[in-house]
Formats: C-alpha cells, sequence, structure tokens
C-alpha cells in the first residue's frame, strides 16, 4: 500500500520513518482513520482475552487429574458408518475462512463505490457466519446429546467439556456479534448511508465506507482466534 | 552560599539540555511554522436538553465530572467500612453488632472498592476525561458517544456492586482477591448472591472500561493538536496514557479469571476447584486448579497497582513543576520511567504468590524483576526532588499535598523492597506489614496527589480557588493522621500480628497491639472526618469562593488557555491551539515573565534561553 499523501510532511521508509512517525505531532499513524486504530487497540486487548482462555485451558488441561479425552474419537462424526474425524470442524473452518475472503472484497468495492456488490458481500459473509454458528450449534447438540456438559464428561476429564463449551462458546459470541453488525452494515450500504454520509442512529458520526473496513477487521480477527481454537482443541 | 546562590542560579536552569540558541535575537520568517492540520475538524455532537446536556452527555469534561462524583461517591462508602473495621479493632465492645462475618465483607468490600471503583475509576475516568483533550489539545474525546456509554456502564456496574448490600447473605467476605475456592463454598460470607454480583459487576466495570480507555488511547495518538508532538505533552497526560494501555492488557485476565468463577459457581464447572471433603463427604468439584486463578488475578492485580500509581506520577509531576516555577527535571527521563514501569510491571505478578507455593526458580525471577522495578520508580523521586530543589516554590496548598505524596511515596517503596525479597517476605506476608505497605504506597501517596490535583485543577472546573485556610486544615490532619495510622502497622507486622483478623484472641502479642490498635482507630476516625473538610470546602467555594482568573497559577500547558474559563463544549471556541514547546517552560532565562505557555510562537521569545523541545 502506498503512504497517504500529508500536506508539509515527509514519509520516510523503514525504522526511520516509524520513529519519525511516532515523533511528529497530531497523529501517531499517519493517515488511519481514528476508528481503525480504536479497533486495532481493542483487538489487541480481546486477544489478551483469549490468550488468557487459551493459556488457562492448557494449564486445566495439563493439571488433570483424570485423562484428557482422544480429539480425534470425541469430534469424529460417523458418514455412512466410516467414523470421519475433525470432519464437521473442516467444513465450518472452510466456511469461515471463505467468509473472510467475502469480507475482503466488500471492502475493496465499499472503497470503489461499488454499493450494490459491497452489500451482497456483506450478506454473502454475514451468511458464512451464520453458517459457522449453526453448525457450531449441531455440534454442540452432538456433545450434549452424547452426555458432555460443563460440569460433566462420560469420555475422561470432565474440564474438557468446561473449558470446550466455555471457549467456543466465547469465540461463537463473537462471531454472533460481528454476524448482527454485517447485516447492520449490509442495510445501511442497500440504503445508501455510506455514499450520503447519512449520521448513525445513535452514535451521530457520519456515515464512511471506512466503517465497513473496520468491521473486516474484527471480522479477520475473530477467523484468526479461530484458527488457535482449531489448532488447540481439535489438533492437540 | 547566599552569594553564590544568586550568580549560579540561571546556569541550573537552563543546563538540563539543548536550548535554542536565542541570543542572536533575529526572527527568520519561518520560524514559527507548523504544518497544517492533518485531519478535519471533529464534528461533535451539542447537547439540546437538560437531559443531553447533562446526564447522558458526551463532553467529555462532564464524563469527567460525573466519573470523578461517582467514585467519590463509592469512596465514601469505602471510607465508612474502614470505620467499621476500625472501630472492630480498636473498640470492639463498641462493635458488639459487627460479627466476623460482617467484618469479612467489609474487608473484601473496601478492597475492592477503593483500588478498582475509587482509584481506578476517578484517575482514569475522572481526570483521563477531564484532561487529555484539553492537554493535547481536542475539541473532545475522539469517540464521544462511546465514552458516555463508558459512564454509564460504570454507573451500572457500582449499582450492582451495592445492589449485593441487600442480597441475602451479603456481600462477599472472601478478600478483595476473591480467590476459589473458598469464595464460592458455603461458609464464606456472601458465597451466593454475593460473589456473584461482585464477579459481574467487575465484568461490567471492565467492559465499560474498555471503551473509555479506547478513547484516551486514540485520542492520545490520533487527535493532538498541530505542534503537539508526544514529546510535548505535559507528563499527566503520559502517566494516564500509559496507565490506560496497562489497563487494557491487564483488565482481560481479571475478566476471563472472573467468568470462570462465575461459571464454577452457577453451572458446577471445576475450572479452579480441586477435589474437596466437605462435612466428611466429597465435593461434586474436582480436578481444578485454584493456583491458575492467583495467576490470573495478579496478572491483572499487579499492574493495577501501576494504573493507579501512573497517572498519580504524571499528576505529581506536573504539579510540581507548576508549583516550583521550574521545569520538571529530565522531562525525557520520566517518560521513559513511566514507559519502563508500565512494561515491567507485567513480569512481577508472582510477588503476591510466594506464599501459595510455587518452585523456587519462580520466587528468584519475581523477587528480581520486582527489585529492577525500584530502578524507574528511584529515578522519578530524584527527578521529583531535582525539580524541586533551588525553584521557586509556591508553598501553597497543591505543593503541601505533592510534598506529602514525594515522602509518603518514599516510605512505602522502601518497605516494597522489604516485600519483594522471597525470605524477607515469607514471615511478614499476612500481617500488618503489608497492609501498611500497599496502604502508603497505593492508598495515601497516589490519594494525596489526588488531593492536590483536586486543589490545583478545582479553578479550572469551577472558576473559583478552594479556600487555602480550610485546605491547610484538610492537608495536615490527613497527612499526620495518615502516618499515625499506618506507621504503627509496620511495627505490628513485626510482632506478627496477622491481618484480616476479626480479633486477637488470646494471642502472646495482644498486649502490645491492644493500646497501638486503640490509637490506629482513633487516627483512622479522625482523618476520615477530615475529608469532610474538604466537602464542605467544595460547597463553600461553590457558593461564596473567590473568583479565579485565567490562568491563575501561571502554568504553560493547555487546559488552562482555553477561551472561556471553565472551557464550554469544544473546548476551544472557533480555532484549535497551536503548540510550539513543551509545557515546563518556566523561569526561562530572558523572558518577560517566568512562563512561556505552549502556544507562544518562537519568535516572540527569541532573546530567552529556551529548552528546544
Amino acid at each position: 500500500m502506498s503512504d497517504p499523501k500529508i500536506e508539509g510532511y515527509e514519509f520516510k521508509s523503514g525504522f526511520k520513518g516509524m520513529a519519525a512517525d511516532a515523533g511528529s505531532d497530531q497523529t501517531m499513524f499517519k493517515g488511519v482513520h481514528w476508528g481503525k486504530a480504536m479497533m486495532w487497540i481493542f483487538l489487541l486487548s480481546d486477544t489478551f482475552i483469549f490468550s488468557c482462555f487459551l493459556i488457562s485451558y492448557m494449564k486445566g488441561r495439563g493439571s488433570t487429574p483424570i485423562d484428557w479425552p482422544n480429539p480425534s474419537k470425541v469430534f469424529a462424526l460417523e458418514v455412512g458408518g466410516v467414523s470421519v474425524p475433525l470432519l464437521l470442524i473442516a467444513i465450518m473452518t472452510f466456511v469461515l475462512i471463505t467468509s473472510s475472503g467475502t469480507m475482503a472484497l466488500a471492502v475493496k468495492f465499499g472503497y470503489e463505490r461499488k454499493r450494490k456488490l459491497c452489500g451482497w458481500l456483506l450478506l454473502a459473509t454475514a451468511l458464512g457466519g451464520l453458517t459457522f454458528v449453526g453448525m457450531q450449534a449441531f455440534e454442540w447438540s452432538k456433545l450434549i446429546h452424547e452426555g458432555v456438559r460443563p460440569w460433566t464428561n462420560p469420555f475422561g476429564a470432565e474440564q474438557f467439556g468446561s473449558f470446550f463449551f466455555m471457549i467456543t462458546g466465547f469465540h461463537g459470541t463473537h462471531v454472533s456479534i460481528g454476524v448482527i453488525f454485517l447485516s447492520i452494515y449490509a442495510y445501511k450500504t442497500f440504503a445508501g448511508h455510506y455514499d450520503t454520509g447519512k449520521r448513525g442512529w445513535f452514535t451521530s458520526i457520519k456515515g464512511d465506507y471506512v466503517e465497513i473496513e473496520i468491521l473486516g477487521l474484527y471480522w479477520h480477527f475473530v477467523d484468526l482466534v479461530w484458527v488457535f481454537i482449531f489448532a488447540f482443541f481439535y489438533l492437540w | 552560599m547566599s552569594d553564590e546562590y544568586d550568580s549560579n542560579k540561571t546556569i541550573y536552569q537552563a543546563q538540563s539540555s539543548e536550548t535554542i540558541s536565542g541570543s542572536s535575537g533575529t526572527v527568520s520568517p519561518d520560524m514559527d511554522h507548523v504544518r497544517p492540520a492533518e485531519v478535519s475538524e471533529q464534528d461533535l455532537y451539542h447537547g439540546h436538553s437538560f437531559i443531553s446536556k447533562w446526564v447522558f452527555c458526551q463532553d467529555a469534561k462532564v464524563i469527567g465530572v460525573q466519573y470523578f462524583l461517582l467514585a467519590t461517591f463509592t469512596g465514601i462508602i469505602g471510607l465508612i467500612l474502614s470505620w467499621l473495621m476500625r472501630l472492630q479493632l480498636g473498640y470492639p465492645e463498641l462493635a458488639s453488632f459487627m460479627t466476623a462475618e460482617h467484618y469479612y465483607q467489609f474487608v473484601t468490600m473496601h478492597g475492592m472498592i477503593m483500588v478498582v471503583y475509587f482509584l481506578t475509576a476517578l484517575f482514569l475516568g475522572g481526570f483521563g476525561n477531564f484532561l487529555i483533550p484539553l492537554m493535547v489539545g481536542a475539541r473532545d474525546m475522539v469517540f464521544p458517544y462511546l465514552n458516555m456509554i463508558s459512564f454509564w456502564m460504570f454507573f451500572i456496574a457500582v449499582m450492582v456492586l451495592m445492589a449485593s448490600f441487600f442480597v441475602p447473605g451479603g456481600p462477599t467476605g472472601a478478600g478483595w482477591t476473591l480467590y476459589p475456592p473458598q469464595a464460592i463454598l458455603e461458609g464464606t460470607p456472601g458465597s451466593g448472591m454475593g460473589i456473584i454480583l461482585m464477579l459481574v459487576s467487575l465484568v461490567l466495570f471492565v467492559a465499560g472500561f474498555t471503551m473509555g480507555g479506547l478513547n484516551y488511547l486514540i485520542t492520545v495518538l490520533q487527535a493532538r493538536t498541530r505542534g503537539m508532538t508526544l514529546m510535548r505533552m505535559p507528563l499527566t497526560v503520559w502517566g494516564i496514557f500509559t496507565a490506560t494501555i496497562l489497563a487494557m492488557l491487564a483488565f482481560p485476565a481479571l475478566l476471563v479469571g472472573g467468568l470462570m468463577v462465575v461459571l464454577d459457581k452457577l453451572l458446577g464447572t471445576s475450572f479452579f476447584m480441586p477435589t474437596m471433603l466437605k462435612a466428611g463427604e466429597i465435593l461434586e468439584y474436582g480436578g481444578g486448579s485454584p493456583i491458575l486463578f492467583q495467576h490470573l488475578f495478579w496478572f491483572f492485580g499487579h499492574p493495577e497497582v501501576y494504573i493507579v500509581a501512573l497517572p498519580a506520577f504524571g499528576i505529581v509531576s506536573d504539579l510540581i513543576s507548576v508549583h516550583s516555577r521550574k521545569n520538571i527535571f529530565g522531562y525525557r527521563m520520566m517518560v521513559w520511567a513511566i514507559v519502563g514501569i508500565g512494561g515491567l510491571s507485567f513480569f512481577v505478578w508472582a510477588h503476591h504468590m510466594y506464599v501459595s507455593g510455587m518452585n523456587p526458580w519462580f520466587g528468584f525471577f519475581f523477587a528480581s524483576t520486582t527489585l529492577i522495578i525500584a530502578v524507574p520508580t528511584a529515578m522519578k523521586v530524584y527527578n521529583w526532588i531535582l525539580t524541586l530543589w533551588r525553584g521557586n516554590i509556591r508553598m501553597n496548598v497543591v505543593m503541601l499535598w505533592c510534598l506529602g505524596f514525594i515522602l509518603t511515596f518514599v516510605n512505602g517503596g522502601i518497605t516494597g523492597l522489604f516485600l519483594g525479597n522471597v525470605t524477607v517476605d515469607v514471615p511478614l506476608s499476612d500481617t500488618y506489614f503489608v497492609i501498611a505497605h500497599f496502604h502508603m504506597v497505593m492508598g495515601i501517596a497516589p490519594l494525596m496527589v489526588i488531593m492536590g490535583a483536586v486543589y490545583h485543577w478545582f479553578p479550572l472546573v469551577a472558576g473559583r480557588f478552594l479556600d487555602e485556610k480550610l485546605g491547610k486544615w484538610h492537608f495536615w490532619i490527613t497527612f499526620l493522621g495518615a502516618y499515625s495510622i499506618y506507621f504503627p502497622m509496620h511495627y505490628l507486622g513485626f510482632i506478627g500480628v496477622p491481618r484480616r483478623y476479626f480479633e486477637m484472641y488470646d494471642s502472646p502479642y495482644i498486649t502490645s497491639a491492644t493500646g497501638m490498635n486503640e490509637f490506629i482507630s482513633m487516627a483512622a476516625f479522625l482523618v476520615g472526618a477530615a475529608q469532610l473538610i474538604l466537602i464542605y470546602n467544595i460547597i463553600k467555594t461553590l457558593k461564596i469562593g473567590k473568583r479565579a482568573p485565567k490562568n491563575p497559577w501561571k502554568a504553560n500547558s493547555l487546559e488552562w488557555h482555553t477561551p472561556t474559563v471553565p472551557p464550554e463544549h469544544g473546548n476551544w471556541g472557533d480555532r484549535l491551539p497551536v503548540v510550539h514547546r513543551w509545557p515546563y517552560d518556566f523561569s526561562v532565562p530572558g523572558a518577560k515573565e517566568d512562563f512561556i505557555p505552549q502556544t507562544t510562537p518562537p519568535s516572540e521569545v527569541v532573546h530567552t534561553e529556551v529548552e528546544k523541545t
């Protein structure tokens, strides 16, 4: 990406450029919308939340007196009488990563003022998120049906159920919040709020396509977190 | 000595760093140039009704005052709880209405209220909201709506916390550290609704704080005015900014730990619950790790100490500089010390857990990091003292609080060296020595800064001076009283009086401890009551106080240079200020007055030896 043009400010490259930006007045991140910077800082904080969850999980899994259940058995699906490990989760991960792709395209077409295309891509992203949450609900109900609960687990250590439901639940909440915002933003895009600069209902801030990019940051983050959860729960 | 003083004075003033050679006295046409604005003007939502102007207000200054008042309200509740505790400890025969359960509940609520709902909310929510936009030259926080929600989340958090006093079983009595398993097991007071409401309130507080904290950080990073570089910001802003970063990274651990305790309590999970026996029967819980909670809690808990301390460091630096008419000694060193303390504070948490059972090498590591923090902290203390040295000190109430702070902070810091070393800590842990240490270093010391800041900035908020005479009474009673409370506690700790005990029973140290406990309690009642002087002073001042002129302390930083006093919504009228220098150009040799505001362009001060900033 090329640097933005700022009157009276000369961009330098590399670490010298970073130091010069940090030492300059007005803004630290040149040409970056405040909302984008704010989302990045929020995501940094959220990273610490998920890190605390996952580190607690590692500690909990490492110190249970009863053995941890075997993930390739617990998470397997029966297809035509054959037990296929990690089938559902592979599909879920694929759907979520794909929705990241549609999100990135929505941001691109938003900035290119292709309003309708941007809106449809946002809806596709929301649909991807919804599918993910739906499949997660299916997996939860399958495990609950087999007797796994937050406080008990027929396959081994009871902490398995506790950590699994808590962490995937927390992540699923993130996805659901993302879906809600994607739907609202899709509506706002179709209605042209970002083209006319219509003020937000609550915030009274003028609409701008940068909002879609900010939501995109959040959505990519939620996907990235899922990759870690996937690795720690399903592959370990 | 006195002859030498005058002749050398100018040399001490301008020696500390590079100066612009202004003696040539030439005014070049582009010397006042500041590059144009990068971002367009912020468009603000102006309230029209009483509700949108004063209740659900989006003006950071009003939100700051709201935070201040609500935090003070909870602080007064915390103070009353401490009175009840002192009544029990000093005069148990008068406190027959109190049971041991009540005592534990009061200890817990006092601790949590004072640390989180009073000091954190007051420094970051109160001073942060009021001062950051004014000091960096912004019209408001970057996202005023979110800022407003932040306060109302805090309001709900406080209401939930207060509600826990009225539920069956009362508030939690687990100690402010809320350690499971005991926090959620029957037998601990408030192990039912009390602990749940406490944790819900904390989660709400963290959510609300995150909204505010994002605003503080981004306002500092992305919304400074023209000419305001990071290294021209007042140290107040640096302190609040760094503390906010700490909070954004430390509160997640509390949030996660809190959620897991709630699940242990409500769903019967066993994150923190090992296999336990109760009345001969094995409980349903099993396989969890109580130490894990301690790690999560103190990963939050130790940075929390610096979340309270760093804004205090920053504010006191500004107050000392203004009221001794000298630039702050070693500004850059002060900034890096704040940042360094902030960074190190994430690597010391397990010094709260020396007696919890850890690998001895961990104790070695955490003792080392803890003692390393003393280096930047000591640098700051030296710099405050060197700022005062040969300054033109105004011995007013603000300065008294600052001096009180330095003394108290050094005192509390030195006892910290005792507790930071594993071998010394083990016999002292869970005694009154610990109480004395942390009350000195993170209770009284930041409180003194708050008091100084109230006397300093009150003319800006209300346009009137607080009464100096009442202020001096307030200071001396609080200062001497606080020492009467906490000095004897060091001794109580050395003779082994344990903390959090409801009564002392027939222990061998009872004879020497009883008289001292009565004395401490008397002092505590007096100090608490002395705070009424401040409240009276504020009410009196609002009605008949002396009107403050513009910039009454002759300070340089931007908040005193708004077109209207008190500043209105949008802060700066038609035009944003343009900054040409740091806020510490006091007593510059050659200048007409002993201060040069940040907005003064270089062409007006060509004959002076101003610092190059």
